[in-house]
């Protein structure tokens, strides 16, 4: 794990990473060798729009089964990164490889906003998530399954307006997971619920997580959250990693319990100084 | 119009039987007054003849069965010329809404004609068509055209590109994006584009079965303008009035049938 990622960091981040030595220790191994998901390679990538480069050479591996959190100041391409991992936009330069053929329904998105189809039941929306597989037999009971696990099956005919915020995310989150992905790419899934509400999401995340082992990529600006959920941070700055740091705690995690708080405030630091150097 | 009717309605106040009584209210209102104005002289029926008169008239009209084959002539005409019309308009909207192209090569011609008056082509019109069906079809279908083109327009454009890129993510062709997603998108608006294009063809088949027909309401009314019958006059002006009330009520039925997804729409 740490060879694997010192192969794929320049040596500047390697020097950062070492500020977070007393935090960072190796992933644990047994969890990440039972898994679904896919690893990731990313090698030179960029990615700009116009003239703003908005990605200035990102290189990283993320081990199969792993949950990365990036964090970021706003505009800083944490977005941008996570819609290339997805296949939203297209490549300039560089390569993302997941270590073999995929399918399309390997990789799933979640987003800010639930994106449900408002003249669509609940369940249908779930279905939307298999792809190739909606018109299969099977389809129903698929998505009423995933619609149990996200907590939501009593709500399977009812209309997505009816839904609270965070039921629509469950909702999403159940049409992302239906199909069983490889992958889940989650752009700031958490961003619009309330406090109390994101905290549930953040346990039914972890929970779902390491049910079905995929490789997990969040991209959130709450730093607590990263460090709550993630085994791993990535800090973006302009373009670049700037720090890459592990996350060690056992699971569950008791939040705010003092070895977390510590990480997040370090964490912090590191985005606010690079706030006072601009 | 309507989702703002239904939102705007507060609910917990509703009483069921009265409901739908209240409506009728204000129309009963006005013909109990109007009666009492007639028969104590206070209007003179050579201007306005009383209600009971128009019933009257009506009566011997229905009888005749004069009365019947006008209004079937006339809704036959506006039928007919709302689908060809609506439909043109619909697949102008729809070619136009999903394709650069076709909007590019046709959307600014369609905006010039839109605006001119379709009532002003009524002389030309009838130099082409004579004053037989065709005219009051080929004016129906104009007028309807565009209100049903620009809202198929407008609501196509206006689906949410979040829910489009959300339908390609999971792999949707164009034809299921189209079914599930953009034309469900556009139906609030198509809806819009309907009811404004009814009344539509309400006047504009008034207006031209007035100036140039042989049969219809326009007709039946401008023939009792020439003998001076006064309530057959009124009694056409009415039945159009009806007849606008229940095109737009089947309408709203077919809107909630379709959109009862939408929160102004869902019953508690």
């Amino acid at each position: 794990m740490q060879t694997a990622l010192r192969t794929a960091l320049p040596e500047t981040e390697l020097a950062s990473q070492a500020n977070f030595a007393p935090h960072a220790r190796v992933v644990r191994e047994e969890r990440l060798a039972q898994t679904s998901g896919l690893p990731l390679t990313i090698r030179g990538l960029r990615k700009s729009f116009g003239d703003n480069e908005v990605l200035r050479g990102i290189d990283l591996h993320i081990p199969a089964g792993q949950f990365v959190a990036i964090v970021g100041k706003s505009g800083c391409g944490k977005s941008t990164l996570l819609r290339l991992i997805a296949g939203l936009d297209k490549i300039d330069a560089g390569s993302i490889s997941f270590g073999q053929d995929v399918k399309p329904e390997d990789i799933r998105v979640m987003f800010q906003e639930p994106r449900l189809l408002p003249w669509a039941r609940v369940l249908a929306n779930v279905e939307v998530g298999l792809g190739r597989d909606r018109a299969s037999q099977d389809a129903d009971a698929r998505a009423e399954r995933a619609l149990t696990e996200v907590g939501l099956a009593d709500k399977r005919h009812q209309w997505p307006s009816v839904l609270s915020g965070g039921q629509k995310q469950r909702v999403a989150l159940a049409r992302a997971l239906v199909s069983r992905p490889r992958v889940l790419a989650l752009d700031e899934p958490l961003g619009a619920l309330d406090a109390l509400t994101r905290i549930s999401m953040q346990r039914l995340l972890e929970r779902v997580w390491r049910d079905q082992g995929f490789t997990a990529i969040l991209v959130t600006h709450d730093v607590a959250e990263a460090v709550a959920l993630a085994d791993r941070v990535l800090v973006i700055e302009e373009g670049r990693i700037a720090h890459d740091v592990v996350v060690h705690a056992g699971r569950p995690r008791a939040r705010g319990s003092v070895e977390l708080a510590g990480l997040e405030s370090s964490i912090l630091s590191h985005l606010l100084s690079a706030d006072d150097r601009t | 119009m309507s989702l703002i009717d239904s939102i705007s309605r507060p609910r917990a106040v509703r009483l069921p039987r009265i409901d739908g009584l209240i409506q009728w209210i204000v129309p009963l209102a006005i013909i109990a007054i109007w009666q009492l104005a007639s028969v104590t002289g206070f209007v003179p029926t050579r201007v306005l003849p009383a209600p009971s008169d128009v019933v009257l008239s009506g009566w011997k009209l229905l009888l005749s069965g004069e009365l019947v084959r006008n209004i079937w002539v006339s809704f036959w005409r506006a039928s007919i010329g709302f689908l060809i019309g609506g439909s043109i308009g619909f697949a102008f909207g729809l070619a136009n809404g999903l394709s650069q192209l076709s909007a590019k090569l046709t959307d600014t011609t369609l905006q010039m004609v839109r605006n001119v008056p379709h009532l002003a082509l009524i002389p030309l019109v009838i130099l082409w068509f004579g004053i037989d069906e065709s005219a009051k079809l080929f004016l129906v279908a104009l007028g309807v055209f565009f209100p049903i083109y620009l809202n198929t327009l407008h609501g196509i454009r206006t689906v949410d590109p979040q829910l489009i890129e959300m339908g390609r993510i999971y792999g949707m062709t164009d034809g299921e994006l189209f079914r599930r997603v953009i034309f469900p998108g556009a139906l609030p608006s198509i809806f819009v584009g309907i009811r404004f294009a009814l009344g539509i063809m309400w006047l504009t088949l008034i207006v031209a079965e007035t100036i140039a027909a042989s049969s219809g309401l326009g007709y039946m009314a401008m023939q009792a303008r020439e003998f001076m019958l006064i309530d057959v006059v009124v009694l056409s002006i009415l039945i159009y009035a009806l007849l606008g009330k229940l095109a737009d009520s089947a309408s709203r039925v077919l809107e909630r049938l379709t959109l009862s997804w939408h929160p102004a729409f869902q019953k508690r």
